[in-house]
């Protein structure tokens, strides 16, 4: 990041790149962590991921907009408030159709990495029609809280106020995240079952239901990572789950699939790259993710994470 | 003679056979069995389509290999006959210059991607693949000056084929440029179809299919997979390009949404699995099928809706717009239940050498 420093020219303007840089990196973190949580405890590549960014987006509206009021508010412990309980809903809704999905589509094609890509494929075009027959075809608009518009002046540079709450609550995931599977014994069993999942049923543990609990949470940190993406592109449409699908894989890419330290920093670094990219060479911005992630395949094939 | 121009690999069901020499006569004899310029279209779009989808086979149903580029291909190809065409005068050596342009990247960019990422996982070259194909599509509507941007880029056509040029009626059709066109568009398509149902019954196609059922027993047997996995990915993005010149050539126009969508890639994948993987007659049946249901399914399900119209959910449900809602759910069951399609239901594979 500093390195970018002389090239950006201007203190102020770095910074301003950077925080961005960053919110939009926790953001696609928040997105993709369940991604590859999946992907490393259960080995399914689940492209109907993205489905489920939109449905947490759409999710909650159904707060939002009942609790307008509370938005409008000037004070920001209001604003947070009905903005929580969006999330809670946003969460709540996708980890419950992530278990359906599960049940429903996943199970049947464990193993089979060919039917699983076509069918989570067919999943993800379902569910997207799914949201235009529940909450209609048109573009949604989805205001900021009244609180977090605008951005702060520190000297020169200026920080939009929904850049640092995104970065606080990526943050926090990305510690919650770590502490679950590092400290808990409920980590340890998944760490151990994206290891070995035969050794570990050998010794007695349900993997299974772990497994599902796992979707259900990844499907969960989808919803939460949509309703920020959401606020943050202050529109909501059922296509843009796949819009931010290409991110996202190229994130676990670089990360290594499985590893969510490398999803944080595949994340971080992808969207930085964009940032800076995005300022110095504008049209080159549209293909810098590419040019990361052959960078990084060609150093190492498997991602960053792995050896 | 017949079994020559099929490479030995007859429909081998007679209703099979029977649906394809009735979707190959009603291609033929579009425009004379239909009037308007609708219906005329949709079967150039099965056309081009029939050779799409059967290059994409190539890949997932032969080969094995998921790729989600196979719209960059269409569109450079589209790309290629658009640019070549959109100078002053349109001429044929344009054209042709356009799509050998065309040819050459596609080569170039199916060999790169082809060497990069066929070495990884299945699941790492579908990610990829989807990574490159949006980037590339995204390229295509930035650089506006070139392209088009969004709004794509309409151009005419050198004047044999301009709907202009008339040449009497035949059967109370006129034979103008258009039909030429069409014509061109159909023969095109069945001599690209022709060419892949050599391909995947020659030698070089065994071997494609023994990689895909065991690539660690086919590379103990000698074979250097990787060569023939690039070789396949060539091969299906080149008849991918040209399919795209022929759409282009067809609707006189090129534009992102088009050619290089990402609808136009699911598209593809619904017509792979419901029409049979590993079988290039599934593209026929798929394809014609798919389209016709695109264009006609809406107004069936318009007649639906209008029927259950003040049940709140249901209503929506049947809107016209939501028929993908339906044929994704026929996916989904088409992979669980028929992951043959609709031409392994009517021909079961035998067993051959």
């Amino acid at each position: 990041m500093l390195a970018m420093l002389p090239l950006v020219g201007s203190f102020p303007t770095w910074v301003t790149l950077t925080v961005a840089g960053l919110a939009m990196g926790m953001m696609i973190f928040i997105m993709s962590s369940g991604l590859t949580l999946v992907f490393g405890l259960m080995d399914v590549l689940n492209f109907g991921h993205g489905a489920f960014v939109s449905v947490g987006a759409f999710a909650a509206t159904l707060v939002l907009v009942p609790m307008q009021g509370w938005l409008e508010a000037e004070s920001l412990a209001m604003n947070l408030g009905a903005l929580g309980l969006a999330i809670l809903m946003a969460m709540a809704v996708t980890a419950a159709l992530g278990w359906m999905f599960e049940r429903v589509i996943v199970m049947p094609v464990y193993g089979q990495h060919l039917k699983q890509i076509l069918i989570t494929m067919g999943g993800m075009i379902v569910v997207e029609q799914l949201i235009h027959v529940i909450w209609g075809a048109d573009h949604k608009p989805m205001p900021l809280p009244a609180a977090l518009r605008g951005a702060i002046v520190i000297g020169d540079a200026a920080i939009e106020k929904y850049r640092l709450l995104a970065v606080v609550v990526g943050l926090a995931v990305f510690v919650l995240l770590s502490l679950v599977l590092n400290r808990t014994k409920l980590g340890l069993l998944i760490r151990a079952g994206v290891e070995n999942g035969e050794m570990v049923e050998a010794l007695g543990y349900r993997i299974r239901r772990l497994f599902v609990a796992v979707f259900a949470a990844g499907s969960a940190l989808a919803g939460l990572g949509g309703v920020m993406w959401g606020l943050y592109k202050e529109t909501l449409s059922a296509s843009m789950g796949g819009e931010v699908m290409v991110m996202i894989f190229i994130t676990v890419i670089i990360g290594g699939l499985g590893s969510v330290g490398g999803c944080f920093i595949g994340a971080l670094l992808m969207a930085l790259t964009a940032n800076y990219a995005g300022f110095l060479a504008p049209k080159l911005a549209l293909v810098s993710h590419i040019v990361l992630m052959i960078a990084v395949l060609l150093w190492r094939p498997a991602g960053l994470s792995r050896k | 003679m017949l079994n020559t121009l099929l490479s030995g690999d007859p429909p081998r069901s007679r209703a099979l056979s029977a649906l394809l020499v009735l979707i190959v006569l009603g291609l033929a004899l579009a425009p004379f069995i239909t009037s308007g310029a609708r219906p005329l279209n949709t079967a150039a779009t099965i056309c081009v389509y029939i050779v799409l989808v059967a290059s994409y086979d190539l890949l997932l149903g032969y080969t094995g290999i998921v790729s989600f580029a196979h719209t960059m291909f269409f569109g450079i190809g589209a790309y290629g006959v658009g640019l070549g065409l959109s100078g002053e005068e349109p001429t044929w050596s344009g054209m042709a210059l356009g799509v050998a342009a065309a040819l050459a990247l596609t080569l170039a960019l199916a060999f790169i991607i082809g060497l990069f990422a066929l070495r990884v996982r299945a699941i790492f070259y579908a990610m990829i693949t989807l990574a490159v194909a949006s980037s590339f599509a995204v390229l295509a509507s930035q650089l506006s000056d070139w392209t088009g941007g969004e709004d794509g880029k309409t151009f005419s056509v050198p004047g044999l084929l301009s709907p202009a040029t008339e040449f009497g009626e035949f059967m109370g059709r006129s034979l103008d440029g258009k039909l030429i066109t069409y014509y061109i568009v159909f023969f095109g398509a069945i001599l690209l179809f022709l060419v892949l149902l050599r391909v995947v019954n020659s030698p070089f196609g065994r071997v494609l299919q023994a990689i895909r059922e065991n690539e660690f027993r086919a590379e103990a047997l000698g074979y250097r997979t990787v060569v023939y996995r690039i070789a396949a990915n060539c091969i299906g993005a080149l008849a991918a390009a040209l399919a795209g010149a022929l759409m282009a050539l067809w609707l006189r126009y090129v534009g992102p949404k088009t050619t290089l969508g990402f609808e136009v890639m699911t598209d593809i994948l619904l017509i792979v699995v419901i029409g049979g993987m590993g079988t290039m007659y599934g593209a026929v049946v798929g394809a014609a099928l798919f389209i016709l249901a695109n264009n006609y399914l809406k107004s069936l399900m318009a007649e639906a809706a209008g029927a259950v119209s003040g049940v709140p959910l249901l209503e929506a449900a049947l809107h016209p717009d939501r028929w993908l809602l339906w044929l994704g759910i026929l996916f989904i069951l088409a992979i669980y239940f028929f992951p043959t399609g609709i031409v392994g239901k009517l021909a079961p594979p035998s067993r051959r050498g």
